[in-house]
């Protein structure tokens, strides 16, 4: 009779018990696995933007438009490779309570400052010819099931067209991947000629500037020089990296970190505190059995080694069985909720760092009885009932 | 049948005044609802904060007018003509001669916020003195109302409390202006208390956003006016403009914005409940478990099984109720009252209190009876059937 028999064998002996101890910790790590898959997906994002790319707002507020023309003037400044500009377009597809991520870019500029999106290069050729293309990201695309060359009229809440009507009509160029900012597949963006020559007013300003740099050493400085060149003037500047600016808008929804860390402890708590006492109370029903091992010659050291192993296999089977069950509810999220957050899905870093917890769950939880097993003394043992 | 009830509560008394011997199996249970019980309040209360904050500002007799297809504020733009032409609208209150009208513009400047210092989108709101007397629930806390035609700006309180730079006296620089905070005024924690106030005029300028505007406020006649203004808009091809009461628009950007929050939280709730329902399930098995030779005897000198069930559920029950209210308690004690902020359908930013409300109460109790109920329910009928015989036999 070996140690892994007798391990087991005490797990097995209460099934229902044991299968309440898992349940009980598959919620936990169901809760850990999805919620910190979110928070990656939801902060991965912002942080994942290019280095060597920076933007550059109105001062007064990234809402505020700035005058095209500025374009020329940040492409001469030194160390600066290619500029890129877009507008917030406001767009919507139908309803319109669902707001497009939808962007107005010049086309050239914009497609080498963001040279990782994925397309073909038909695609990309068909956009810089057709003053009416779309570029759409693929999980938006496949939203509202578009295809490359289909005709859409999309609408905007801000913009009204100077022939009055309320609709462009657009062709869809190109379906693009982002690899890594996955959080891009859930955009839009329309041309900015065609929004210049169509809007009522509006014309000749932009939301923001998107440049690259020749290195990201450079970008201090470069920010400096740029700000500085239109300060005292009617539109100041604030410039920044993609992912600063990323992060202070990320930030401006909440404090989402905070709210996440304090659902997983609580669950966590709550787990710790039902398996520690359900293991107690189980080890103490086997207090005669240890007394018996221990006659038997099993040394203290083998009985404690025996229930550590008991609560590990435990918080591991109920810790994989949940991480699964998050990875089956996450790819559900997905398609529900197509391109809300890029894409959310479960990461290895996630999965370890919660095998991870669930060792740590497993050896707290068995601490307490293993110690108490390790100490008993035979004839106690023998003599409780 | 009255003995029946003699029966069960006898055995629901002794079984409640028996929890200690099993004190930690059943501390643990109480603290798992607790848990499940406070994370479901502190989410509630955060929706429920969110929701009263832009709901609770929206008044029955001021119209709101913006250009068709708006959804919020901030897309509207309204020309001076049209504002103008609404002036003479009918079913406006008036004062004298003046229709009570304020067309007002709403851009969005940067605050520093105290809690992460970074950049968040504040509304500088651009009106009159219509606009400010329209406003019938505010009130100055500190300092003055600001004076047409200068670089005078006042600031809600729930501002100056979030955000630093926003303090009576203080100055800040906004594009080639410097502005100056002269006053603070309260309007009861809604929305209103997250904007800054100027003068129409001087907005209009330092935005350069000349005979612009984004939106009309006006003060109907009586609330029943409301369609006599909607019908001469309508009538008019020149005012392209959605007329709704202050009320329903709040009431439409409070449900559109406060969703996510009202969402996560029972289902996370839920889920965290079936984890909370696994440790009752063990607590509630090893009672009965524990309890079984004293069972055997109760139902050999004549207990029902009946009472046998009741007595083990009652339990439970007392378990989860126990749980509920200090789960309750610790929400009320640590969240109630929590002031946060998030951006709103304006795109900027509102602050709001956590508000926990007996019926939010109420649903988060209902929780937890509903997994003292499930968690008692199953031990109660194996505790009713257990064979007499074999349990006295055991030992």
């Amino acid at each position: 009779m070996n140690q892994a028999l007798l391990v087991a064998k005490n797990l097995g002996r209460r099934k229902l018990r044991t299968i309440l101890m898992l349940v009980a910790i598959l919620i936990a790590f169901l809760l850990y696995g999805a919620l910190e898959s979110f928070q990656h997906a939801f902060y991965g994002s912002a942080n994942s933007a290019a280095a060597d790319r920076l933007i550059t707002v109105n001062k007064i507020n990234f809402t505020l438009s700035l005058p095209v023309s500025y374009a020329e003037r940040i492409r001469q400044v030194k160390g600066v490779t290619h500029v890129a500009y877009q507008n917030w377009f406001g767009g919507f597809y139908q309803d319109p309570k669902e707001q497009l991520i939808m962007f107005a870019a010049e086309p050239q500029g914009y497609l080498e400052v963001y040279p990782d999106i994925v397309m073909t290069p038909a695609e990309r050729k068909s956009w810089l010819n057709d003053r009416t293309g779309l570029l759409v990201g693929q999980s938006l695309a496949k939203k509202y099931h578009w295809k490359v060359g289909d005709h859409v009229p999309l609408s905007s809440n801000i913009y009204s067209r100077s022939n009055g009507s309320h609709t462009w009509d657009f062709t869809v160029s190109g379906i693009f991947t982002d690899p890594n900012e996955k959080a891009r597949e859930g955009m839009i963006v329309m041309r900015h000629d065609y929004f210049d020559e169509s809007v009522t007013f509006g014309r000749d300003t932009v939301s923001m500037f998107m440049f690259t740099t020749a290195s990201p050493a450079l970008n201090d400085s470069i920010e400096k020089v740029i700000d500085s060149g239109f300060a005292n003037s009617p539109d100041e500047t604030s410039t920044d990296t993609a992912a600063a600016f990323n992060r202070s808008f990320t930030a401006q929804l909440g404090n989402i970190a905070l709210i996440i860390s304090l659902v997983v402890a609580t669950a966590f708590a709550a787990i710790l505190l039902i398996v520690g006492n359900t293991l107690v109370m189980s080890v103490r029903e086997r207090t005669r059995e240890i007394g018996v091992l221990k006659t038997l010659g099993f040394s203290g050291g083998a009985i404690l080694s025996q229930i550590l192993a008991e609560s590990l296999l435990l918080a591991l089977v109920g810790a994989l069985l949940g991480l699964g069950a998050a990875t089956v509810i996450l790819i559900i999220i997905n398609k529900v909720l197509t391109g809300f957050f890029g894409s959310l899905l479960m990461t290895w870093s996630v999965f370890w760092h919660g095998v991870g917890w669930a060792i740590v769950l497993g050896l707290v939880t068995g601490f307490i009885p293993a110690w108490s097993g390790l100490q008993l003394k035979i004839a106690t043992a023998l003599g409780r009932r | 049948m009255g003995s029946l009830i003699r029966q069960m509560l006898a055995l629901a008394s002794m079984n409640i005044r028996s929890i200690p011997q099993r004190f930690w199996m059943s501390v643990s249970t109480v603290v798992a609802i607790a848990l499940v019980v406070a994370v479901l309040l502190a989410f509630l209360a955060m929706g429920n904060g969110f929701r009263q904050a832009q709901s609770s500002a929206g008044a029955a007799d001021i119209a709101i007018l913006m250009r068709d297809g708006a959804q919020a504020e901030i897309n509207s733009v309204v020309s001076h003509d049209q504002a103008m032409l609404v002036q003479e609208a009918p079913g406006i209150a008036h004062e004298g001669e003046k229709a009570l009208v304020s067309p007002e513009l709403y851009v969005v400047v940067d605050g520093i916020s105290r809690s992460n210092g970074l950049r968040s989108n504040l509304p500088l709101r651009g009106m009159t003195a219509i606009g400010v007397a329209l406003r019938h629930n505010i009130r100055i806390a500190a300092g003055r109302m600001f004076r047409p035609g200068t670089n005078e700006m006042v600031v809600g309180r729930n501002v100056v409390r979030e955000f630093s730079g926003f303090d009576v006296g203080q100055s800040m620089r906004l594009g080639q202006t410097t502005w100056t905070v002269v006053g603070e005024f309260e309007d009861g924690g809604t929305v209103r208390e997250s904007e800054l106030w100027a003068d129409v005029g001087t907005v209009q300028t330092v935005f350069k956003r000349l005979n612009s505007f984004q939106t009309i406020r006006a003060r109907l006649a009586s609330p029943g006016d409301l369609p006599a203004l909607k019908s001469y808009v309508s009538t008019d091809p020149r005012l392209k403009l959605v007329v709704q009461t202050e009320q329903e628009y709040f009431a439409e950007q409070a449900k559109q914005s406060s969703g996510l929050i009202s969402y996560l939280g029972w289902p996370l709730a839920i889920i965290m409940a079936i984890g909370a329902l696994a440790g009752a399930l063990n607590t509630m098995y090893s009672s009965v478990a524990a309890r079984g030779t004293e069972i055997a005897t109760l139902r050999s000198i004549g207990f029902g099984g009946f009472p046998t069930f009741v007595g083990t559920l009652a339990e439970a029950l007392a378990l989860a109720l126990v749980g509920g209210l200090v789960g309750i308690a610790a929400a009320a004690f640590m969240f109630n009252g929590y002031t946060a902020s998030t951006l709103g359908a304006n795109f900027t930013q509102v602050v709001f209190t956590f508000k926990v409300t007996p019926a939010l109460c109420v649903s988060a109790l209902a929780l937890a009876f509903g997994v003292g109920l499930i968690g008692g329910l199953f031990p109660a009928i194996r505790a009713a059937r257990q064979p007499i015989a074999g349990m006295l036999g055991e030992q």
